[in-house]
């Protein structure tokens, strides 16, 4: 039985499962900043209990309490009815508990066998046991169905397959709470489908699941007990029977709106982006990423690239924005050939990218909020030889504003961001430039529904002002959202072509996926 | 199912309470640099006089501008270790240049003016940090490796220029319309030595550089994350050519102060500054990941390390101690700054 400690949780109502972990009237604090207020949580065994919330609701930070990473400023935690302090990682892992962390914690220059058995080595007889611990990790890819051999270095691997890496360190601590910050944010629909069996598994060993997902419709299907978390506070708890998606929405956001939002209606203009044969040589495999593809984008279009993992959606635009060389074909803005144009150049002529790694590829971690928004745009509020504080206030306070970025102010440091607010910085830097064509690698990657909304409503905007873009992503559901065009990649080529009238079944057959029940 | 619509109310911002440790933190040099003065003056009465203060500055000065140099490419991310070297070779190159460049097809020994003398060498600093600057960034040679190499090449040079000896004549002669050397060495202007109005002016431009520039913003960026940096449009690669090149810059401006403080040019001077330089910044509160530092700091990190040095000297420390002494100041600076920038971001 659990009664609420405050008057601000809600009445919890009785449950006949056991509770193996409990946070009692949890309370954190990051300096001015109250991350957590008086938050009763409660772990039931062998089940999955999803915690949603908006970006910044406090997620994050309650699962880092429950994990050893952080300590409550007030509150406890109990485990199997005792109240424990877990202080370190290291305890919580004795305790049973592991954590798959929402930002990557991999080391990149070592081994997907290193990574996963980094501080519990498998010792035998003489040092480390590689071989084991190499068939150990060559069993949990098999079992996460992945084809990654287990000596590749991780910074070889695409982030998806990092996330993948990620999990099998979490899953061979053998625990018995696993704790899933926004595990399949960059997986594909496939995957996540392997992850929710290997879920169901671990249910049935008696494993007790935290889950998180922004995917509501996904974590929908695995839950069996839904809280709602809100500016730290806890809102709202139910068991899954209770429950659909417009109750998560209403209990997170307030209000209830539509995700998907038709594209609009407009002309659009000439042809603002054109890729003709464009090859791009994969980095992990012989062969070709993107094998001689053909694109053209029109200016007030939304074209939206649907693929599985390994489909060379992001090499295709790294292409595209100039990072990575391409071995054929010409990449053309407006008519003109920018294929010999640097990355800098490209974005003075209109075209940015919005990378899909956003701690890698597009975060400065040393740098302000407000200087990471602005760092795109350094010349346009250059005055000669110097910057004008002014304009780039101007600049910054504009980005805030237009992708409702949740700070303390520019001067707050980027790490202090909850994950979803740090993927709109790294948006509105690109959109700062005011750029003509803008393409973003899963931009809606660990956003919530509103800031994804939000984000998408922003783009349609741009893009009936005459922006062209192209977006990728993994979820089905964001193609048939705002694009135009959906357009299918399977191995470097074009699989299908849809228009908005398109079914999901009918782009997921086309992406070579199988349709699970 | 229960929901309730009952929030918290707003954050209060509160501050204070533990600010007072927060300012000693982020003023650790500052308050470090008024604890050595305040030690040392009541250890020696030699030590606050107006004559020790202007012998200390000289020393800082050189200090100070290789730190400056240090503490770009450290924001950089990067590290120099030639800049002991390059200032040696820039004071032999000084000299070999007073002493008059025989040129023989002409048959003629052209005696170039002082002015020609500093640009001159100022461009043979350029130089050396231009190749560190190219190794590093197109050829991708660790920062490390590469300024390691240009420390002995650099160093080698300018013992093969003396043959291992020293230039003992620097002032020119009225004659040739070489003199004035030492100006930079000897002169004050309003008081305040030469050398020490140098790095004033160094550290101005540096200072108004990292802050006010785009230039400033691309060192910064590609310090802390090359990578984003790059996707954002920042000329990454040109960025670090153009630092160590400054740094190189700078270095040869020391190596003229301080040929001219001495009034002769050997080719070992400036051995091991390098990594008193590092020490400098290090204890400026920069981070040798990059990306983190300030002018100021820097600064302030010549001043204490010099000033302690000097004090060491003056209350008769063995050189030995004082080793152990500086040592200490570096290991307990960057300990501070661990503290500081621990748990924002990964790096
Ligand atoms: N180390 C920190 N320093 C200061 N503030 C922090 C820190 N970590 C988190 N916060 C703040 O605490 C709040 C909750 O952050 P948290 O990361 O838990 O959010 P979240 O619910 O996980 O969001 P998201 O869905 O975006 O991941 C945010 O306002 C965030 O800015
Ligand atoms: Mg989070």
């Amino acid at each position: 039985m659990r009664v609420p400690e405050t008057d601000e949780a809600p009445q919890v109502a009785p449950d006949t499962t056991e509770v193996v972990l409990a946070a009692r009237n949890v309370s954190k604090s990051f300096g001015a900043v109250h991350a957590l207020k008086g938050v009763n949580f409660d772990v039931h065994r062998g089940q999955v209990t999803t915690l949603f919330g908006e970006n910044g609701a406090g997620k994050s930070t309650l699962m880092k309490i429950l994990s050893g990473v952080h300590l409550p400023t007030s509150g406890e935690l109990i485990l199997d009815g005792e109240a424990v302090e877990i202080a370190s990682t290291v305890e919580a892992r004795d305790l049973g508990i592991a954590i798959i962390h929402q930002e990557l914690s991999l080391a990149p220059n070592m081994t997907v066998r290193d990574n996963i058995f980094l501080g519990c080595e498998i010792m035998g007889s003489t040092g480390v046991n590689y071989a084991e611990e190499g068939r150990q990790a060559r069993e949990l890819m098999r079992e996460l169905e992945e084809d990654i051999d287990p000596l590749t270095r991780v910074e070889d691997l695409r982030l998806g397959q990092q996330q993948i890496v990620e999990i099998a360190r979490a899953l061979s601590a053998n625990s018995r709470i696993l704790i899933m910050d926004e595990p399949t944010s960059a997986l594909s629909a496939s995957e996540v489908e392997v992850l929710f069996k290997v879920i169901r598994d671990l249910k049935a060993r008696g494993v007790s699941i935290v889950y998180i997902s922004h995917h509501l419709e996904e974590a929908l299907t695995i839950t069996d007990h839904a809280v709602v978390l809100r500016d730290g506070v806890m809102t709202a708890y139910a068991p899954r029977s209770e429950i659909d998606l417009e109750w998560i929405v209403r209990n997170m956001v307030g209000e209830n709106f539509d995700i998907g939002s038709p594209p609009s209606r407009h002309e659009m203009g000439t042809t603002a982006l054109e890729l003709r044969g464009l090859t791009v040589p994969a980095t992990s495999f012989t062969g070709n990423a993107v094998d001689g593809l053909d694109l053209s984008v029109k200016s007030g279009e939304v074209v939206c690239i649907y693929g599985l993992m390994g489909a060379g959606r992001t090499e295709m635009m790294e292409c595209v924005a100039g990072r990575l060389p391409a071995t054929a074909g010409r990449v053309l803005l407006h008519g003109q050939d920018i294929s010999s144009f640097t990355i800098a150049q490209r974005i003075e002529a209109g075209l940015v990218l919005v990378p899909e790694d956003r701690q890698r590829d597009g975060l400065v971690q040393t740098m302000t909020v407000g200087r990471n928004l602005s760092l795109a745009s350094i010349s346009d509020f250059t005055r000669g030889l110097f910057t004008n504080r002014r304009d780039e206030n101007r600049i910054i306070e504009d980005s805030i504003r237009e992708v409702t970025v949740k700070t303390d102010g520019p001067d707050a440091t980027i790490g202090s961001l909850s994950g979803g607010n740090q993927q709109k910085v790294v948006i509105g830097k690109m959109l700062a430039t005011t750029p003509s064509v803008v393409v973003l690698d899963e931009p809606s990657r660990g956003i919530d529904v509103g800031a994804k909304a939000e984000v998408f409503r922003i783009l349609a905007e741009h893009a009936k002002n005459g922006m062209a873009v192209v977006f990728s992503t993994s979820e089905v559901g964001e193609c048939l959202s705002i694009a135009h065009r959906i357009i299918v990649m399977r191995r470097g080529r074009i699989a299908a072509e849809f228009t908005q009238d398109t079914t999901k079944e009918a782009i997921m057959a086309a992406s070579g996926e199988s349709l699970v029940a | 199912m229960s929901d309730t619509t009952n929030r918290a109310a707003g954050r209060p911002g509160k501050k204070g309470g533990w600010s007072i440790i927060q300012l000693l933190l982020e003023g650790r040099a500052f308050f470090g640099l008024i604890a050595i003065v305040m030690t040392f003056s009541m250890l020696s009465p030699n030590y606050a006089t107006v004559s020790n203060f202007l012998i200390m500055s000289n020393h800082v000065a050189i200090f100070g501008l290789l730190a400056l140099g240090m503490l770009l490419v450290i924001l950089n991310g990067g590290i120099d270790l030639s800049v002991g070297s390059v200032l040696g070779l820039s004071g032999v190159f000084a000299g070999f240049l007073m002493q008059g460049v025989e040129i023989q097809s002409a048959g003629v020994i052209v005696y170039p003016p002082v002015w020609a003398v500093v640009v001159l060498t100022v461009a043979l600093g350029a130089f050396v940090g231009m190749c560190n600057g190219v190794l590093v960034a197109y050829f991708k040679v660790p920062a490390f490796v590469a300024t390691l190499g240009s420390l002995y090449v650099a160093r080698g040079v300018a013992l093969l220029m003396t043959d291992g000896l020293t230039f003992n004549n620097l002032s020119g002669d009225p004659a040739l319309g070489n003199t004035g050397f030492e100006w930079l060495g000897f002169n004050r202007i309003a008081g305040v030595p030469v050398g020490v109005l140098i790095l004033a002016v160094a550290a101005i431009v540096t200072g108004v550089i990292l802050s006010r520039t785009a230039f400033g913003r691309w060192l910064y960026a590609s310090g802390g994350n090359a990578r984003a940096a790059e996707l954002s449009g920042v000329p990454v690669r040109r960025v670090q050519v153009i630092v160590y090149s400054l740094s190189g810059v700078l270095a040869a401006f020391a190596g003229l102060v301080l040929s001219a403080q001495l009034t002769s040019a050997g080719p070992q001077a400036g051995f091991t500054y390098e990594l008193t330089t590092i020490a400098a910044v290090v204890v400026g509160g920069a981070s040798l990941m990059g990306g983190r530092g300030t002018v100021t700091g820097t600064l302030l990190g010549a001043f204490v390390i010099g000033f302690l040095s000097d004090g060491l000297v003056i209350i008769g420390v063995s050189s030995y101690w004082q080793t152990v002494f500086t040592g200490a100041v570096i290991v307990l600076a960057v300990m501070l700054n661990s503290i500081q920038y621990g748990g924002r971001g990964k790096t």
